[in-house]
């Protein structure tokens, strides 16, 4: 099962045949991605040898993709300045899922493309994510595939590098599926989003949720938690140093006034029964116990 | 990027919202000469309004109403160096005064929570809208916006309504809103606030002080926004590390950071401070958050190390690497070189924790440097704790 990801997904790449594109679909193939094709309109009819030998087709459109290959997901390298046209292809081709890597996207953008995706059939990740990983099934990012292996925690996290370094920590219980939802003011999917699909997915039994300062996601997170989740759920909040009104690395990590601070977050989930850790290797010592007292 | 009251003057009226004259003067002879020009469409009356980004500064003495040329001068003069809330005022706004009749509160802002945009409109403005919407909720519109539609005539006259204006005032704001979303859209803003929206004596409806809060991210398609950098106000070391292209932010402490990956250096941060309260009474504590990104090569790894090395505070260093997709033997190489780069420019002991990709090629290399101001430590508190020890020596 897993969620929003498996081992049946077939997986196109937007922006396949740019440096970045190219490097993280060779990774993804690597850790077994299906792979069905690239997009890119400059260059549909060719095909792209990569490593290991795998013949990559690349396609003139996300629609063409799709109706040639069955694909349902799209992982996105596409630039800031082209990365809403794009996304708004992929939701009108229908894509299930599409993923969007790119950091550093004007955020009128990603609320007009939200927006615009938010009644149709797609589930958009990110902006600003390493993407969706089910270890052993499929990897549509750019999540390192050999931290952990399969698993039955489930990961929810706005931060890339401490989705690897819990990943890192956890990696004797291994992963159902781990989220990047990435570090945008504006995202298409978010920690409630995961932690609802965790609760409903047979294959993940305790859930860790990373958050850091800004906005109130964390706090609506937690609320949902104490109404609808009966796994057990970890966190870890990453920020309490940080000064008001500064950015911090991501777009979307500002302490304004007195909201979004990590404090205020940790209150909160804790207020909501989940465990939070002050250092990540605290949080996943949590988890260690839970996963321990499952087993037995 | 938030912007000065002037700028947002400016910006408003290159979008066609109705403002009074205003220029920036530096120093009490440009305010008067400011005051000549602009006083003479207001019977020589202007008002001379500190530039800080910050609020309360009516109450700390910041704006005066001058009546000529030469008390906008002397205004000048007194508001010029004044300290508002720890914000040094190095420049003042000359602006017509104009005669009001009413004040309204009017904004426009990104809505995390929603995921959209949303409008906020009040009959009662010049007041702090913070303890307006705390004390009196029902006396501040609230009214989403479709970040793909916008305000248009339709909204305009919803927000207006929401706001419970009469008709004949509503007629005349409504149109102003509108103008005021082209900002927004147009300017890749996240804030667009007009605290006071007001309604003259002669009935024009004007936008009399503006906040606007730029998106960082649309600068490539902003060429312009480039120009409000605020270079007096910026700390040195993060101009310096803007140059360099390193993501950087002063703190006030004296363990240096460097990690990869915005998340983890937070945490980092997050962790050198609780070593430092565990550790060392609360001496050692982060001086600054510095993000290297995914690359590390040695130059970017040089170049972190130099301008954290700058901040004279900083005792102690703690690089915080996890790597990902970037290898550890990459990293380590970096280290490397950032050390043989700075030579005897490096001075102050450098903690070093590395996991994840190729850790092991990493921290050999490291260990073969032996280099007297390196230590490895195996974990990130294990690490966090040496920094903040080194740091509090």
């Amino acid at each position: 099962m897993a969620i929003f990801l498996n081992e049946n997904s077939k997986v196109i790449v937007q922006g396949m045949t740019g440096s970045e594109g190219m490097k993280h679909t060779t990774r993804m193939l690597a850790s077994g991605t299906t792979i069905v094709g690239g997009v890119n309109p400059k260059k549909a009819g060719q095909t792209v040898d990569f490593e290991g030998g795998q013949q990559i087709p690349v396609f003139g459109s996300v629609a063409e993709a799709m109706k040639e290959t069955g694909a349902n997901v799209s992982v996105l390298f596409v630039p800031p300045a082209f990365a809403k046209s794009a996304v708004v292809e992929a939701v009108d081709a229908g894509i299930e899922l599409a993923v969007v890597i790119t950091e550093g996207i004007a955020v009128k953008d990603t609320a007009e493309f939200y927006n615009y995706a938010k009644d149709s059939s797609t589930r958009i990740v990110g902006p600003n994510c390493p993407g969706v990983i089910s270890p052993g099934k499929s990897n549509a990012g750019i999540i390192p595939a050999d931290i952990a292996e399969a698993g039955r925690i489930g990961l929810v996290s706005k931060s890339g590098t401490l989705t690897y370094q819990m990943m890192y920590e956890l990696r004797d219980f291994g992963f159902s599926t781990a989220v990047g939802i990435g570090g945008d003011p504006i995202v298409g999917t978010t920690h409630i989003d995961c932690l609802q699909a965790f609760e409903d997915d047979p294959e993940t039994d305790a859930i860790v949720m990373i958050g850091e300062i800004g906005g109130d996601a964390e706090e609506r997170a937690a609320e949902y938690i104490k109404a609808n989740v009966t796994k057990p759920v970890v966190g870890y909040v990453a920020g309490f140093t940080a000064p008001e009104g500064k950015t911090m690395g991501h777009a979307g990590a500002i302490v304004s006034g007195s909201s979004g601070t990590a404090a205020a977050k940790k209150e909160a989930l804790e207020a909501a029964g989940v465990k939070v850790g002050k250092t990540p290797s605290e949080t996943a010592d949590f988890m260690r116990e839970i996963m321990k007292d499952l087993s037995s | 990027m938030d912007l000065f009251e002037y700028q947002a003057r400016d910006v408003f009226e290159k979008h066609a919202v109705p403002v009074l004259a205003g220029a920036v003067a530096t120093t009490p002879q440009e305010a008067r000469q400011a005051a000549e020009t602009i006083g003479a469409k207001s019977g020589g009356v202007t008002v001379v309004k500190a530039q800080v980004k910050t609020g309360g500064r009516g109450k700390a003495g910041g704006v005066k109403v001058a009546k000529s040329a030469d008390e906008a001068e002397q205004y000048a003069q007194d508001i010029l160096g004044m300290d508002i809330k720890g914000h040094t005022v190095h420049k003042v706004m000359i602006a017509q005064g104009a005669k009001i009749a009413e004040e309204y509160y009017f904004s426009i802002l990104l809505d995390r929570t929603n995921r959209a945009i949303l409008a906020m409109c009040s009959k009662e403005g010049g007041v702090d809208i913070e303890t307006l919407a705390e004390e009196r909720p029902e006396a501040l519109a609230r009214v989403a916006v479709d970040p793909n539609v916008g305000i248009d005539d339709a909204k305009a006259r919803e927000i207006v309504e929401e706001a419970g204006f009469d008709a004949g005032t509503g007629e005349k704001v409504a149109p102003v809103l509108k103008t005021l979303w082209t900002v927004y859209s147009e300017e890749d803003a996240t804030l667009v606030e007009v605290n006071p929206l007001v309604m003259t004596e002669d009935g024009d409806v004007l936008a009399l002080d503006g906040k606007v809060t730029l998106d960082a991210n649309a600068d490539f398609r902003q060429p312009d926004h480039a120009d409000f950098e605020d270079e007096a106000s910026t700390d040195p070391l993060e101009a310096k590390a803007k140059k360099l292209g390193l993501n950087y932010v002063k703190l006030d402490g004296n363990v240096g950071i460097i990690g990869n990956g915005a998340g983890l250096v937070m945490s980092t941060l997050d962790v050198v401070a609780y070593a430092g309260e565990e550790h060392t009474g609360g001496t050692a504590k982060p001086a600054n958050f510095l993000d290297i990104g995914g690359g590390a090569s040695a130059e970017v790894m040089a170049n972190g190390l130099d301008v954290i090395l700058g901040d004279e505070q900083v005792k102690a260093v703690f690089v915080n690497v996890f790597g990902g997709i970037t290898a550890c033997d990459a990293v380590a190489n970096g280290i490397k070189g950032a050390l043989e780069t700075l030579g005897d420019q490096a001075t102050k002991p450098l903690v070093v924790r590395l996991d994840g990709n190729n850790v092991e090629a990493g921290r050999q290399i490291l260990a073969d440097l032996d280099h007297p101001l390196v230590s490895i430590e195996e974990t990130m508190d294990g690490a966090a704790k040496k920094a903040a020890e080194l740091a509090a020596k």
